[in-house]
């Protein structure tokens, strides 16, 4: 709940956007033994937590940080003698304004609350706090904090009062909004609760301890402690929002909020339970209807469904289920108990950490993918340490019994009153039942079920020979038809595309464009990760019940009365089954949205939502929106209109649970059209046309797809499209994407999505129901007119691909030719003639910026050589990146060495670069990281001028990228680390970046890596970018870039290239206002791409406040592209984007020509600035004031609000980067290391040394590493030149781009990412050999290590956590087991795991091998066989590698395991597994057919390591 | 793969349907091109076409053909289809199939560095199918508006308006001066380059959908303007741009120097078998084409067909080069030499000759011999010719025969401007909407852009339908498509 004084919104930024991550930490002492000291290990806990939390523009004012503790009743009593007995009152806490007046005002609310409820509040305390060091936003939004002391007048039991007090709670907040007593100023109960207590504030983690002094009390005790750093992408004061809240904390990001609030919302009016009897109504509303986190969020419900007598693992479990699904392994009770649930409710999804206390007990769960890390230690003394990170507290290696860490899914709950760690299979016997099989085996209906297997294909009355009238009625282009649905029913898959788009907006284009068009999809980026749902297919899910929801307080058998989907996709047959169902009670009801032609779309509206009313007082649980009924008489409601009409229209008038919404549609054929329909409500779809069409095509012998698998094609292709949408967003399931209106509108009224699409964010406030109307009309029109000769019954579209009649390109015959003609001859009045193509094509309302007009008169011109010169101009201009692997080596080279001579950037794209570059004029400056690491080494990084992470591209944000096999020449795959013709996955999300602070670790990293080199981020344009850009601010970045929507790629489906992101215009100036408002802007550079092309856009860009200009597509038709679109084909016929040595050859582009171009634009720019009146640029950026909308006619609309663009946002902060980030580089470890080894670095001598680390020692080894490679560059040092002997828990990033010759000997244990991008180096880490546990069955390294590694050893004695080896490409480890996805995506390398792997191992896996040692046979169903196979391990060349890795990992650690098998190796090699990617087995057999063996050479023995 | 073949080019060479031999062709006058075709090499051909997501041959085609679709369906076999698509945009694809330069060929991105697609041949090869497959079928509109529209001119583009007009349920008459419908396409076309009976099946094809055609009347000659003007509720002015470019030199009344045109249209009737009233023979002469363009190459192949001992024919501008100059890059048309079919067949080609006068060494009234200059021209920086340096002076070449085939400088607008028809620079000047200054009354074709070649004149028509069906309907939008008026405009305007 927001309570805090916040600015309103103006512009584009709105505060209620923000995103936080965090660090979590806990302390329990099992035995439930009370003492002071565990406030102390909160204490320093978070302290060292201190770098997962983040700073705002000031360096003392932090994002938050809590602590709740059990109520410390000692320490009350003394003070208060009044107090009874520990069970006999509540303890609130409470934020006030600091004006007394006001204070006393709301004290006196709240008191007559507590009168009313029949409580009686004992004292007032005021709590002493100490501000002093805060900083000055935390100082100015301080508020006073209280405690107040309540007591039940009658007394109660003990639950009975925690529910009472809940109420209490909940009635005071309601009695101080609804006499809207705070007015702007501060008033939030942190907590009120018989039990349990929160200290919060918005304070760094350091603070917490000086700011609370009462907590250093000895007389507070407690028997459990939850603390919490966080880290938020605002930095506007919300002392409310730190965590703590009153139930959790949490770290992550529920991405299905808005769904998940919105169904909250509609479930409200049937709650009721026993526990709260007639109080329940004043609860209510349990999510206030203004804008709330997703923490806190998540907590109101947890906390309603605790009170209401849940218990606290049962509610958990409802909110966050694991993926059940697919979950071979589980049982089947369990698997009832989730399915039974998922009838109450859809999941709470998005990566998360949540930790839940009721003040004797402490639960934890990890979401299904397990994308935040947690773990945990129990000491011999029985208290168990839990946090982000191990080493958070340190403790005696001979005290600790235990190491664990949480699984994906997993959850642990640690109970001080049973005094133990209650595992989690005695959990669920709690929970669950033979009943829940039961009630659904009676009650539940599964469509499947219903249909009959033996019935003969439906009849059909359809009449084909109109078909072509339905399909125009409806919106189908020939364009949809042959190159989104062919290729769908043909393939099973939605086709791919390239090089961008470059259309206007639906708003800004003269041509017929239908309702879905106006909404963008969302996705990832950088605060939760997008997902592989190919890859990880095992945590997603289609599945959904459908129909009435009945009071989510309760469970009857009744309640899973609904119909069970396996896919949101209905087949004709389907439909037909459920338009005559009457099973179980459930029955259906079709409502017509066709409405006659002479009557209005706004009152068909209001009669579907009548009718829907009306069906469900009927009892009808099913509702059939059908627009079946379209002819020339009768004019279909556009289905998504309909949709988000009827389901916020139920949602308002509480009737949302009461029946389903299934949509049988004619409009809906394309996957963005499914997507919109049910992220809107819609449960079900039946494309009832899109068959038809699909049966016409086949009848036409248009396809040469077969009858059968046609449609299923087609379901496939539209399943994986609406997953691979979710996943975008980071949602595994149907049921929680649903209604979570994952989308943004560009042009469309905020009435019009007031009323219909509520909670929808609206940029550029457009058209509205009229006008939706009017193209309705005039395309029915058009229709059903007679028909004429000659005319072709659909229209061409022209949407993807340019047409003479279709929709307008940027990118056309006319400017592609002008521009290449105008480089080439070196004419600047040709790309004048250019120039004013686009730039007159902009002001036929192509683009935004075409909407703009400089205010030419706003400022004195100045003569033209006043105005700086172009060569400065030049600098600031970049060619985007674009991978080496996707371009030619000749088109790549070409951008580097134009860019090079120009002084502009160039970028390397993902793909890594030739280091034979490094050091010429070929050479890029700069260097992407992106979430494949191919060629990501450190000396590609220490090479870099800059180094780019990229988060998303503008084509496909929150997806990867495959590069296919045929690309993958020798050339390629050399610098990849792989070998030609295998595919290569780029994954979705990079593997190290889940959060906002995995992004400030990675910046971290690679400043390590290259001190000298600027670190920048790539995000896509959305809304919301300019809060993310906030938090990569704050995460210590040197510059971020603002990427719009239409960038070209290689390749990317065809939806996501037309569906995702937004344009610039909208990113950059949001992104501006965010930072400015922020008072971050002067710590950032701020560069935008994507679609740039003259030197007006790039005036444009600069007054809308960015400093640095890309180009992409551009560069690329100055040589010679001709935008064929067929990147991802290889077959590019003039040579730019392929790998055909053939086609190469074709190449003709030169490096002149881009500098030409440059310079035009240069010049163009230049020209612009002495009218306006700018000298330099910097003078320029951000002068917004300077741009007003033009007066023009809109094809579509009258009225396009340009406000928000324009806002001028108000700062004392530069308009432009000034200040320097502060890395912290200078107090790393790795210089005291840097010193000691410098006479290695010199070539003298081998040293050695021992240092202790700490998990606040993070990145370790890697400026050194950063050294290595900046001395000697190509070349390396020697095996085990410099070695490292440390001790202690090592923070993140051990290791991290390790170079060849340096070798880290770890005796504790390691965080995630150990061994990044590890380049040569070696890394061992051993238990300590005075710690009691068995290493094998403990885990000593995190999340995701090995990512990216591309050489080098490793070998860990222990297991490891998730992800092991993500993504290795050569380098060789031991590791004595390890959790789900091991070794994904990986393509080479060698992985030998000594014990149990989790699930989905060898996903997406390509090259390498993997042995795996199964001694109870339980491996194979862990395998994903997707890509890869097993093989008996019986090879000698395979026996050599695997035995000399065990003897040097016995040599190195000790491992009792490795000493067993190689003594026993006989019997023991029989246990062991080969695993191979099945295109790597065959290439390998080729070569070695050849006499070539490419594996890798099993490493030397250890001299030095002999353990005894 | 989700595309539509886009490796076809790297696995098939160019094959176009191509021509008969010169050899054998030259004897003839049936058609120059190759009589039939393979459907398996056509969807080769097909295949070549990379659908591109900017497909420069349908900027580079003035009507906007939508050739990569067609290109796709053939290569699919699905010719019905193909024709459709094909006839979207063009009334009478055999028309361009069988004498388009193809400036779609020139645009093709294959031109950039390899052969284009044979975008020509796959047309004609859709549209042959169409005929033979009985494909091809009047389609009167379902309904008549009741208004009347008069179409002066049968060629290509009077035959495009009437087409579409028709369509749209308006009643259309058109007025041919000559005594067949098809203006140039019948008379001016020599019958191996195009065959007259594929004009007259469409024009069968137009007659039953109800156009009407009356021959033999001109306008303001058997017909006044005023009457037309009375009658039809829009008049459409689509009368070529016939007037002859003249050389006004010495000698140039002489007996034997005619117009091309004159020559072909001669020598069209006479292999018509219609009644000519003064015979023009090449036979046993010395013939010289002056003039280096399209005519010209008709001139010299009707001429050897004829049986003349030796054909010159002439340029007054140099040899365009054999590569692109670096002025004139793709998608542009390439201003560069191409060997014509004509000169396949034989004759020789001198190029910048400047034609000093004709003389009549016998004095029988009779040219015999051109006198001319070998020069180098200077140019001005509009690229005109302001000046020359003479390499060779006093050339003597024999004539017998003098073929003027140096353009045309516009309508035949004689009439019309009696009527009040604005002209200027030789042709009817119109508004946006196509129409003259005098309300109803449009222009379109030559008549409107000057001289240029049939596909121009198909879009000309198309547009100049859409823009009368506006007119007439006082509707801003009609349902006829834009053509050479599309959004996205042809490269070349």
């Amino acid at each position: 709940m927001k309570h805090i004084s916040q600015e309103p919104a103006h512009g584009l930024f709105d505060p209620k956007r923000e995103h936080s991550n965090c660090g979590v930490g806990i302390v329990v002492n099992l035995k439930g033994e009370k003492s002071h000291q565990l406030i102390e290990d909160g204490f320093q806990i978070l302290e060292n937590l201190d770098h997962r939390g983040a700073r705002g523009a000031e360096e003392k004012t932090g994002d938050g940080a809590g602590m709740m503790i059990q109520k410390p009743h000692d320490f009350f009593k003394a003070i208060i003698p009044e107090l009874g007995s520990f069970d006999s009152y509540g303890v609130g806490m409470v934020f006030f304004p600091r004006q007394p007046q006001k204070q006393l005002a709301l004290r006196e609310a709240m008191n007559e609350v507590a009168r009313r409820e029949r409580f009686n509040i004992i004292c007032w305390r005021k709590v002493p706090t100490d501000n002093t060091g805060l900083g000055k936003t935390a100082l100015q939004t301080e508020p006073e904090v209280f405690q107040f002391f309540v007591e039940p007048i009658e007394p109660v039991e003990p639950e009975q009062l925690d529910s009472k007090l809940y109420i209490l709670r909940r009635l005071m907040e309601k009695a101080v909004r609804e006499r809207a007593m705070w007015g702007g100023d501060i008033f939030y109960i942190c907590s009120l609760d018989r039990r349990k207590i929160v200290y919060k504030g918005l304070l760094t983690c350091p603070q917490m301890r000086t700011y609370y002094p009462e907590l250093s009390n000895s007389k507070v005790k407690t028997s459990l402690v939850m603390v919490h750093s966080r880290f938020s992408t605002n930095t506007l004061g919300s002392w409310d929002l730190a965590h703590p809240f009153r139930v959790i904390v949490h770290n992550g990001e529920i991405n299905t909020l808005r769904g998940n609030l919105n169904w909250m919302k509609t479930r409200e009016h049937e709650l009721s339970c026993e526990r709260f009897g007639e109080d329940t109504e004043k609860i209510k509303p349990i999510t206030p209807q203004v804008e709330i986190s997703d923490s806190a969020g998540f907590d109101h419900v947890l906390e309603l469904l605790v009170e209401a007598g849940r218990d606290l693992p049962h509610a958990l479990r409802m909110m966050v289920p694991e993926a059940w699904n697919k979950d071979p392994f589980m049982h089947p009770l369990r698997k009832a108990f989730y399915d039974y649930h998922s009838t109450l409710m859809e999941p709470w999804d998005g990566p998360a950490l949540v930790a839940a206390s009721d003040g004797y007990r402490v639960a934890a769960i990890l979401d299904r993918n397990g994308l935040r890390p947690c773990r945990y230690l129990i000491t011999k003394d029985e208290k168990l340490i839990m946090a982000s990170e191990d080493g958070v507290l340190p403790t005696k290696n001979n005290k600790v019994v235990k190491k664990g860490r949480l699984k994906p899914g997993q959850l642990f709950m640690a109970d001080t009153i049973e005094g133990r760690i209650i595992p989690e299979e005695e959990i669920f016997d709690q929970l669950t039942g033979k009943h829940y099989e039961k009630w659904l085996a009676d009650n539940r209906v599964k469509l499947s079920d219903l249909m009959k297997k033996d019935d003969a294909e439906l009849t059909d009355t359809f009449n084909f020979d109109h078909i072509t009238k339905y399909q125009k009625a409806f919106g189908y282009t020939i364009e949809h038809l042959t190159r989104l649905v062919q290729p769908m029913l043909e393939q099973g898959k939605d086709p791919i595309g390239a090089m961008g788009d470059d259309t206007p907006l639906a708003v800004l284009s003269t041509h017929d464009r239908s309702l879905f068009s106006y909404f963008k999809q969302a996705f990832a980026q950088v605060s939760n990760p997008p997902l592989d749902y190919i890859r990880e297919e095992l945590v997603t899910s289609l599945e959904s019940h459908i129909g009435r929801k009945h009071n989510l307080l309760a469970e009857t058998p009744g309640h899973c009365r609904q119909l069970s989907l396996t896919s949101p996709i209905l087949t004709d047959e389907e439909m037909a089954v459920v338009k005559d169902m009457d099973t179980n009670g459930i029955r259906s009801v079709t409502i017509d949205i066709t409405y006659p032609k002479d009557r209005k779309l706004n009152k068909a509206i209001e009669q579907i939502r009548e009718r829907a009313e009306q069906a469900i007082l009927n009892g009808y649980e099913i509702l059939i929106l059908s627009d079946r009924n379209v002819s020339s008489k009768r004019i279909g409601v556009p289905a998504l209109l309909a949709v988000g009409a009827l389901h916020h229209h139920l949602i308002r008038e509480n009737l949302r649970t009461r029946a389903a919404i299934v949509v049988e549609s004619g409009e809906a054929c394309l996957v963005h059209h499914f997507c919109t329909l049910i992220g809107y409500g819609a449960d079900a779809v039946n494309p009832w046309l899109a068959y038809r069409s699909i049966t016409q095509m086949l009848r036409n012998g248009n396809t040469v797809a077969t009858r059968e698998y046609a449609y299923q094609n087609y379901r496939n292709a539209v399943e994986g499209g609406i997953l691979k949408v979710m996943s975008k967003m980071g949602i595994s399931t149907l049921e929680s994407y649903k209604g979570a209106q994952i989308f943004e509108t560009i042009g469309l009224s905020n009435d019009f999505v007031q009323e219909y699409f509520p909670g929808t964010t609206a940029s550029l406030a457009g058209i509205g129901i009229r006008q939706v109307e009017k193209e309705l009309v005039t395309r029915h029109t058009q229709t059903f007119d007679s028909k004429v000769a000659g005319t072709l019954p659909l229209n061409q579209g022209g949407e993807y691909y340019w047409r003479r009649d279709g929709e307008e390109h940027q990118w056309n015959p006319i400017s592609i030719g002008k521009l290449q003609h105008a480089v080439k001859v070196n004419d600047y009045e040709l790309y004048k003639e250019f120039a004013d193509s686009i730039n007159e094509q902009n002001q036929r309302q192509f683009t935004i910026r075409g909407l703009l007009d400089f205010k030419k008169n706003y400022r004195e011109s100045i003569p033209l050589d006043e105005v700086e010169p172009e060569e400065a101009i030049m600098k600031r201009f970049s060619t985007g990146s674009m991978s080496y692997g996707s371009l030619s080596p000749e088109t790549h080279e070409t951008l580097a060495m134009a860019m090079n001579r120009i002084g502009g950037k160039s970028g390397t794209g993902e793909g890594g670069e030739p280091m034979d570059r490094f050091g010429t004029e070929r050479e890029c400056s700069m260097k992407q990281v992106a979430s494949g690491r191919f060629g990501v080494t450190i000396q590609y990084l220490a090479s870099a001028k800059q180094i780019e992470i990229k988060m998303a591209q503008g084509a496909k944000p929150g997806e990867g990228g495959e590069l296919p096999g045929g690309k993958v020449r020798q050339h390629i795959a050399d610098v990849r680390f792989t070998i030609p013709g295998i595919g290569l996955i780029s994954p979705p999300p990079h593997h190290d970046i889940y959060s906002i602070e995995d992004l400030a670790q990675l910046i971290h990293d690679l400043k390590c890596a290259n001190p000298d080199a600027e670190v920048h981020v790539k995000l896509v344009s959305k809304s919301g970018v300019g809060t993310i850009a906030a938090g990569v601010a704050k995460a210590r970045a040197d510059s971020v870039l603002i990427s719009g929507d239409s960038g070209g790629t290689g390749a990317a489906v065809k939806t996501s290239i037309k569906s995702a992101g937004t344009p610039w215009e909208l990113g950059l100036a949001e992104t501006n206002q965010v930072l400015l408002a922020n008072n971050l802007r002067s710590r950032i550079r701020v560069r935008t791409d994507g679609g740039l092309r003259t030197g007006r856009d790039v005036v444009v860009a600069a007054l809308l406040g960015a400093e640095e200009y890309g180009f992409g597509t551009a560069p690329l038709v100055t040589l010679g592209c001709i935008m064929l679109r067929k990147c991802h084909c290889n077959t590019c016929s003039v040579g730019i984007a392929t790998q055909d040595p053939e086609l190469r050859k074709r190449f003709a582009g030169k490096p002149e020509y881009i500098i030409n171009y440059m310079r035009f634009m240069a010049r163009e720019v230049r020209e612009l600035m002495a009218e306006m009146g700018f000298r330099t640029i910097d003078e320029m950026v951000g002068r917004v004031e300077m741009l007003r909308p033009k007066e023009i006619n809109y094809a579509k609309t009258t009225y396009l609000d340009l406000s928000p663009l324009l806002y001028k946002q108000p700062s004392d902060d530069d308009p432009i980067k000034t200040r320097e980030q502060n890395h912290k580089l200078d107090r790393k470890l790795d210089h005291k290391v840097i010193e000691k080894a410098m006479p290695a670095l010199e070539k003298k001598g081998k040293p050695s040394f021992d240092i202790r680390i700490s998990n606040r020692d993070r990145t370790f080894g890697t400026l050194l590493s950063s050294a290595v490679a900046k001395k000697y560059g190509m070349s390396s040092l020697e095996d085990d030149t410099i070695t490292i002997n440390a001790t202690g828990s090592a923070g993140q990033s051990f290791g991290a781009f390790l170079a060849k010759g340096i070798s880290l000997h770890l005796e504790g244990a390691a965080n995630d990412y150990v061994g990044k991008g590890l380049s040569g180096g070696k890394i061992i880490v051993k238990k300590p050999d005075d710690s009691p546990y068995e290493a094998s069955e403990n885990i000593i390294i995190g999340n995701v290590a090995l990512y990216g590694a591309t050489r080098g050893e490793t070998y860990f004695n222990g297991q490891a956590g998730e992800r092991f080896a993500v993504r290795n490409s050569g380098a060789m480890s031991v590791v004595e087991g390890i959790g789900d996805h091991g070794c994904e995506y990986m393509t080479g390398g060698v992985v030998v795991v000594l014990g149990l792997t989790g699930k989905n191992f060898g996903a997406g896996m390509s090259g390498g091998e993997a042995y795996i040692y199964d001694e109870n046979h339980v491996f194979e169903p862990r395998l994903n066989k997707q890509q890869v196979h097993m093989e008996p391990f019986q090879d000698t060349r395979d026996k050599k590698l695997v035995k000399r890795l065990l003897e040097n990992h016995f040599l190195y650690t000790g491992s009792k395991k490795a000493r067993f098998i190689l003594d026993n190796w006989d019997d023991c090699s029989q246990h062991f597994l080969k695993v191979i990617p099945d295109a790597y087995a065959r290439i390998l057999s080729e070569y070695l057919e050849k006499g070539k063996d490419i594996r890798l050479t099993p490493p030397r023995k250890p001299k030095q390591y002999v353990v005894a | 793969m989700s595309e539509n073949h886009p490796g076809g080019y790297l696995k098939y060479e160019r094959e176009p349907i191509g021509k008969r031999h010169p050899k054998e062709r030259v004897i003839d006058f049936e058609h120059i091109w190759a009589p039939a075709w393979e459907e398996n090499d056509l969807k080769k051909q097909g295949e070549r076409c990379m659908d591109c997501g900017v497909p420069t041959c349908m900027g580079g085609c003035p009507i906007g053909n939508i050739i990569p679709d067609w290109n796709d369906l053939v290569s699919r076999g699905d010719w019905k289809e193909a024709l459709d698509r094909l006839h979207a945009t063009n009334n009478f694809p055999e028309f361009t199939g069988y004498t388009c330069p193809a400036p779609c060929e020139n645009a093709c991105v294959l031109s950039i560095n390899d052969n284009p697609v044979a975008i020509k041949s796959i047309e004609r090869a859709i549209v042959d199918k169409g005929w033979e497959m009985g494909w091809i079928n009047p389609e009167p509109p379902e309904k008549r508006t009741g208004l009347n529209v008069a179409i002066i001119g049968s060629g290509p583009a009077g035959l495009s308006a009437a087409q579409q007009l028709n369509r749209v349920g308006h009643k259309v008459t058109v007025f041919e001066r000559d005594d067949t419908i098809g203006g140039l396409m019948t008379y001016g076309i020599p019958d191996f380059k195009f065959a007259k009976h594929m004009v007259k099946r469409r024009v069968d094809q137009l007659s039953r959908e109800g156009v009407l055609f009356m021959t033999n009347i001109e306008v303001g000659v058997n017909m006044p303007f005023d009457r037309l003007y009375e009658d039809f509720d829009a008049v459409l002015l689509a009368i070529g741009a016939q007037k002859h470019r003249n050389l006004p030199l010495k000698g140039r009344d002489l007996k034997g120097i005619h117009f091309a045109m004159e020559y072909l249209i001669n020598a069209n009737k006479r292999q018509a078998g219609r009644p000519v009233d003064d015979l023009i023979d090449a036979r046993d002469k010395n013939v010289i084409v002056l003039g280096g363009g399209d005519t010209g190459a008709d001139c010299v192949a009707t001429a050897h067909r004829q049986g003349a001992t030796q054909v010159i024919q002439i340029s007054i501008n140099p040899q365009k080069p054999g590569e692109r100059p670096s002025h004139n890059p793709w998608p542009e048309q390439p201003l560069v030499y191409k060997k014509t079919y004509a000169i396949e067949e034989g004759g020789a080609e001198e190029f910048s000759i400047d034609t000093v006068g004709f003389v009549d060494d016998d004095e029988d009234g009779h040219v015999n011999y051109l006198s001319a200059e070998r020069v180098e021209w200077q140019y001005d920086k509009n690229g005109r010719r302001k000046g020359k340096k003479i390499l060779e002076k006093d050339m003597k070449l024999p004539a017998d025969l003098v073929l003027v085939a140096i353009g045309f400088e516009g309508a035949q607008s004689g009439h019309f401007e009696d009527a009040g028809v604005v002209v200027e620079n030789g042709i009817f000047k119109v508004d946006e909407n196509m129409m003259t200054n005098i309300p109803g009354v449009f222009a379109a074709g030559d008549a409107r852009r000057g001289q240029s070649i049939v596909v121009w004149a198909i879009g000309e028509g198309r547009d100049a339908a859409r823009n009368i069906d506006r007119y007439l309907t006082k509707n801003n939008e009609s349902r006829l498509p834009a053509s050479l008026q599309t959004i996205n405009p042809p490269i070349e305007r």
